[in-house]
Order: C-alpha cells, then structure tokens, then sequence
C-alpha cells in the first residue's frame, strides 16, 4: 500500500486534513503542537487503498527537535506528500514547501482555511502558484470538508520536482519573489475578535482576562463536577444501583471471598459506596460516580481553552513567571493538560526543545498536578472536612511546584531558553468539534482506565484476603506512623497507588483517618510517584536515567512534605492559615530569587539557540 | 534609529536589520518568520522580561525576552 504523509507547519490543519480524509477520529486544537506522534489512517479510493500518515507540525526538515525528527523521517517514507498550507500565512509556510520540494519525493500542496484568507483579505493567485511551484495546489477548507474530494482527486497529479537545493538565505528570497507574485492584501477592518485577541496579550487586561478564564474554569470544573456527583450519587447510585446490589449481597450470602471481591466489606450490615471497597461497588461508583462528572467538565472546559486559541497566550502571560521555574510559557500547556490525565500531558512536553526544560517540566507536573480523576476524589472526600483543608492540599502542591522548580533550576547546569511561539487566531470554536473530542476523551477514559481501577480493586481486596497489607503495614509502621503521622495500613494506599491514584485515595476513607490525616494522605499520594499509565510514558519521554532522578526527587518531596504537614498542620499552624501562608512564601520566594534561567541566557551570547 | 525588539514601543514598526547570536538562533527565528529584512509590528510585552509579541505578515509570534534583545530593529520613525 502506498504511503500518503501529511506535512506541514505548526497549527495549519493537518489534522483535520487527516480525520476528513480517512475518518480517523484525532485529537484537533487551535495551538502548536497538538500532534507530537504521527497518527496512522486509511484513505479508500476508488483505484487504491493509501496508507495515511498525519505527521506533527514543523517548520523545518532539519530536524533540531524530537517533533521534527519525527517529521522529517515520516517524509522520507513517503510515496506521496500532501504539503498542508495555511494559506493566510503564505510566506512562511511556503519555506517548508520549498524544502519539501528538494527531497525525492511527489508532493501535492493542499491550500487550507483558504476562507480564513478571504476574510482576512488575502488573495492568492492558484493557477500563477502553481506554475511556479511546478506542483498541482488544491484550495481546501478542511473544518467544513471544502476542496477534500478535489484533493483526492488530484494524488495522481502529484509531482516530484527534484528542486535544487537552496541556501537558506536564497530560500527566503525565493519564497519572497513566488509569494510577491502570487498574492494581493487588501486593508481590513479590525474585528472584535482581533481586540480581544490584542488585550489577552496586553499585560494590563492580559493578566485579568488570564485570571478570570482560569478562575471561571476552577470554579465550573469543581462547581459542575460536584453537582453532577451529587446527583449521581443520591440519584442514581443510592436510589437505583444500591437497591440491586444489596439484593445481590444477599444472594451472595454476605460474605466470603467472592463476595469480598465484588460488593467487599459491609459496613453495618450496609453497602457503602466510599468503603466498601467491593469492584461493583467502590470501583464502579470511584469511576462513574465521582470522577466521570468531573473529568466529563474539565474536558468541556478544556476543549473551548484550546480550540479558541488562547492557552498559547495564557503561555505569553505566565512566561515571566515560569521562568524563575526554570521552564518558558509554552510549559504551562502540558501543565493545564495534566490536570485532565498526566498521559497526555508528559507526551505534550515533546514541543519543549530543551532536556533540562523537559525534565523540569515532566517532574514539576508529575509531581504537583494531580489529575482530574485524583482530583475529582480530593475534593469530594478531601472537601468534607472542610474548604480550609482543601485549601491546604492545593496550596501544598504549589507550594511543592514553586518550590522544586526553583531548586532544581539552581541545581541542574545549563539553562532554558526563552520562547518562540506563534500566536494563532482566535476561532470560535464549533461544537461539534467540541463535542467529538469531548466523546473521544471520554472514551479515552473509560477503556484506559476501567481495567486499573478494576483491577487495582481486585488486588487490593486479594492483597488483604492474603493477609499481606497487615504484614507490611506493620514492617512501614515506624516510617508512615513517625514521618507521616498515618496509620500503617495507610501503605496499602501507596501500593495502589502505583496503578490508579484515584482508588488510592479512596482507600483513605477506609482507614477512619482524622481532617490532617487526610490531608497528608491526600497530598504524599499525589506526589510520591505517578501512575502505571504515566510512569510508562515518562520512561519513554525521559529515558531511564532521567527517569530515575525524577522518581527519587518525587518520592523525596513527597515525604518530606508529608513531614511538614504533620508538623504543621492543626498542630502549630490552623488549616486556613497553613493554606495562606504556603502560597505566600512560594510567591514570595520565587519573585525574591528571580531567574537563574534568564541569567544564564543573557550571559551566554553565541550558543543562543 | 536601531533598537532590539525589547525596546520597542508597542505599536511601532520596523524592519528586522540584524540577529545578534550564534546560527542556531539565526535559524531558529528565520523558519518561524522573523529574518533579517522582515517587517514587525509590535504589539505588546509583559513588563520586567517578559515576552514580546509581534506580528508579521499575517501571524502573530510570542519572543521571549532572552531573545528579543538579541532582535535588531530598524525603527520606522513614521509610526
């Protein structure tokens, strides 16, 4: 089968080319970088089956980072290369072209948001940038599906043109004389989605919308989830599944290992939902009932954030800030993806150029952002005791982000560089874009993560039965008692905690612990050491070695901040205030150090890379 | 008058007249759009450090303060 790869700069439409063209269904945004791996699809012709490969974004063949490598590789397997062009953005993109054009290999351009164009007053002459590309160029509109078929139509036409090679310099000039001939600009008028694309790069109403948007996010997400839950829970959970498994209990008999395994422990002779631990019971209800309802808004929340365009320009307001971190702005996209799953969210971290900037990032996020699913667990058991405890939780985290990122950006040699990105247009997003991507999220979830909290209760419920989680909970008695003030069999816990954090923090219920018991419970969990799922990956993304420090920096803070907690905590310092005063001295230490980062940036004059 | 990116006002065109750093920065911002002869406007910057937006052509890039300063601009006193 011949191969079709897709190539083209950053945030052009790539993807979308890719799901219109052989159904796939892929993960689509306004930004840079959403496609870091190259996804693989069928096109079916009338004459022939085309394997299609939708390769990530770049500017460039020469490959200088891990996305562009894999580009650059993808197009040397190519049979055919279909060059996606934004066409508002000709010049640019047409550099890229020209090195496509070099290679050993038939391209076809597809001229995409070539209505985007339009209405920013752009014309292009197609039959005059054909003729001098030499290769066949297709206006597309890939979100509507304009101009696919006229594509397809048009593979056999592709042309290898076998350009020679140009020096970089001679490039520009080149794609200077072809786009000066090819394109006409006529004025336009400003709309109001170029003022507010304008004031959410201003700092002076930059910083508020900034805040508002993720103030307004928080509040949905925590708000939203919980009502959902609630009504899950009282509803549907408590008024119609109860009923059912309490009739299967019985039929059960009430008790032995089977029984164990699927309703687990009666709690008064009754099913409870948060402590029975039971796969039917707990493991059901921790999925759907608690952190379906969140995660299902966060992804609601999150697919506007990123299909309007504006996380890169929340990434232009926090750069400053970042940087004392040792990370640039665009960090803050795998930080906001972690908190729906650190999966995804360790392969974003690929459009980071640099190892330090990748090892800072993949640690600070795996150590401090909790996902939603652990979230969603944290703020409905967490959130009982007390809005002040919550406080607490989240305001040790950042504490714990602020915290280590200065260290470590002191400690490890080198230096981040400063950004380049480029800003894309504010869209409107469609819904239903939107509703695609939140359905393929969701599905996302529930086969990915079923399995391990399935699983992760069955051992759990094994591992008791076996009389294995007294036994270590007495030989970690001294460590989780002293260092942590929590029962041994709070170890149990951070077993589980390898497979599915958000079980492992429903296993605290259990345990009968008091409001900062929780509280520590809840924060060494998130911190310790991430998931099977994420571990996995960060291997990939890390290497071994990279991988190892990091888990020995996370396991470290995790207990170290456990200590602190059960110093502090209720025992010196009342939750509120530990809350308040974590945040202020995580601020205040980071504006009074400043940025080694930018420093060693500034001072490094030839290596500028 | 030639200033770097940093020291531009908001608002103020110019033409990119030089890149003070080593090849790979040169190349770096040339495959994104910004090389030497390219006119910016600049739109905006965080203050103390922080990036500098412009916009070219069509598109808008986000520049890090690091490398801003290592932007020279030719000012268009016009504007």
């Amino acid at each position: 089968m011949r191969k079709i790869v897709l190539a083209g700069n950053p945030n052009v439409g790539k993807s979308v080319v890719f799901s219109q063209l052989t159904g796939s269904k892929v993960m689509i945004s306004n930004y840079a970088g959403t496609t870091v791996e190259f996804t693989r699809g069928q096109l079916n012709t009338e004459k022939e089956s085309f394997d299609v490969l939708d390769a990530p974004g770049t500017y460039s063949l020469t490959p200088s980072s891990k996305v562009e490598e894999v580009a650059s590789s993808l197009v040397d397997q190519a049979d055919i290369v279909i060059n996606v062009v934004d066409a508002t953005n000709l010049e640019r993109n047409l550099l890229l072209t020209t090195e496509l054009l070099e290679r050993e290999v038939p391209v076809i351009i597809s001229l995409n948001m070539i209505d985007e164009a339009g209405h920013k007053g752009v014309k292009i002459d197609l039959e005059k940038l054909e003729s001098l590309l030499g290769v066949p160029v297709i206006p597309t509109v890939a979100v509507s599906g304009e101009g696919l078929k006229e594509l397809v139509d048009a593979l056999p036409r592709a042309v290898n043109r076998k350009m020679v090679s140009l020096e970089t310099g001679d490039r520009w000039a080149y794609v200077g004389s072809v786009v000066g001939e090819v394109q006409e600009v006529v004025h336009r008028h400003h709309s109001w989605l170029d003022t507010l694309q304008d004031a959410s790069l201003r700092p002076l109403t930059g910083i508020p919308i900034a805040a508002v948007i993720l103030f307004v996010a928080f509040q949905l997400v925590i708000g939203l989830g919980e009502l959902i839950a609630g009504f899950l829970e009282d509803y549907i959970f408590n008024g119609l599944y109860e009923p059912l498994l309490a009739y299967l209990s019985r039929v059960m008999g009430g008790s032995g290992f089977l029984h164990n395994v699927l309703i687990g422990r009666l709690i008064d002779g009754e099913i409870e939902f948060e402590e029975s631990l039971g796969v039917l019971t707990t493991g059901v209800f921790v999925e759907l009932g608690i952190v379906l309802p969140f995660l299902t808004v966060f992804y609601f929340v999150l697919g506007f954030l990123e299909d309007s365009g504006y996380l890169p320009r929340l990434a232009v307001m926090v750069d400053r800030s970042m940087h004392r971190l040792g990370l640039h702005g665009y960090s803050i996209i795998p930080m906001v993806l972690g908190f729906g799953c650190n999966v995804p969210a360790a392969l974003a971290a690929r459009n980071l150029e640099s190892r330090r900037e990748r090892f800072i990032a993949c640690t600070l996020m795996a150590v401090a952002v909790p996902c939603m699913a652990q979230l969603a667990l944290i703020v409905g058991l967490v959130g009982r005791f007390g809005g002040a405890y919550l406080a607490v939780v989240f305001a040790s985290l950042f504490f714990i982000w602020v915290v280590l990122g200065l260290i470590i950006d002191r400690v490890m040699p080198g230096y981040t560089p400063s950004m380049v990105v480029e800003i894309p247009p504010y869209r409107i997003p469609s819904l239903k874009a939107q509703a695609k991507k939140l359905g393929m999220r969701i599905k996302g979830f529930l086969v990915h993560a079923t399995p391990y909290i399935l699983g992760g209760i069955l051992v759990v419920n094994i591992l008791y039965t076996v009389g294995f989680i007294d036994f270590i909970g007495v030989l970690f008695a001294p460590v989780i008692q002293g260092l942590l003030g929590l029962p041994g069999e709070a170890v149990s816990t951070l077993l589980i905690g390898f497979l599915r954090k958000d079980v492992a923090v429903a296993m605290l219920v259990p345990l009968g612990l008091s409001a900062r018991q929780f509280v520590i419970g809840a924060v060494v969990l998130a911190a310790y050491f991430p998931c099977a799922a994420t571990f996995t990956v960060l291997v990939k993304e890390m290497g071994v070695k990279d991988m190892f420090k990091s888990a020995v920096i996370m396991a470290a803070t995790a207990f170290t901040a456990g200590f602190i907690l059960n110093l502090l905590l209720d025992t010196i310092v009342p939750a509120a205030y530990l809350a308040i005063g974590l945040v202020v001295v995580a601020i205040t230490l980071a504006l009074v150090l400043g940025s080694t980062s930018d420093r060693r940036e500034l001072s490094d004059f030839d290596t500028a890379a | 008058m030639q200033v770097n990116l940093a020291e531009m006002k908001s608002g103020q065109s110019g033409v990119i007249a030089a890149i003070q750093g080593g090849q790979g920065l040169e190349t770096k911002l040339s495959q994104i759009g910004l090389h030497q002869g390219k006119q910016v406007k600049k739109i905006s910057s965080v203050f103390s450090r922080g990036p500098v937006t412009v916009s070219v052509d069509n598109f808008q890039v986000a520049v890090g303060y690091g490398k801003a300063v290592r932007i020279m601009v030719e000012v268009n006193n016009s504007a």
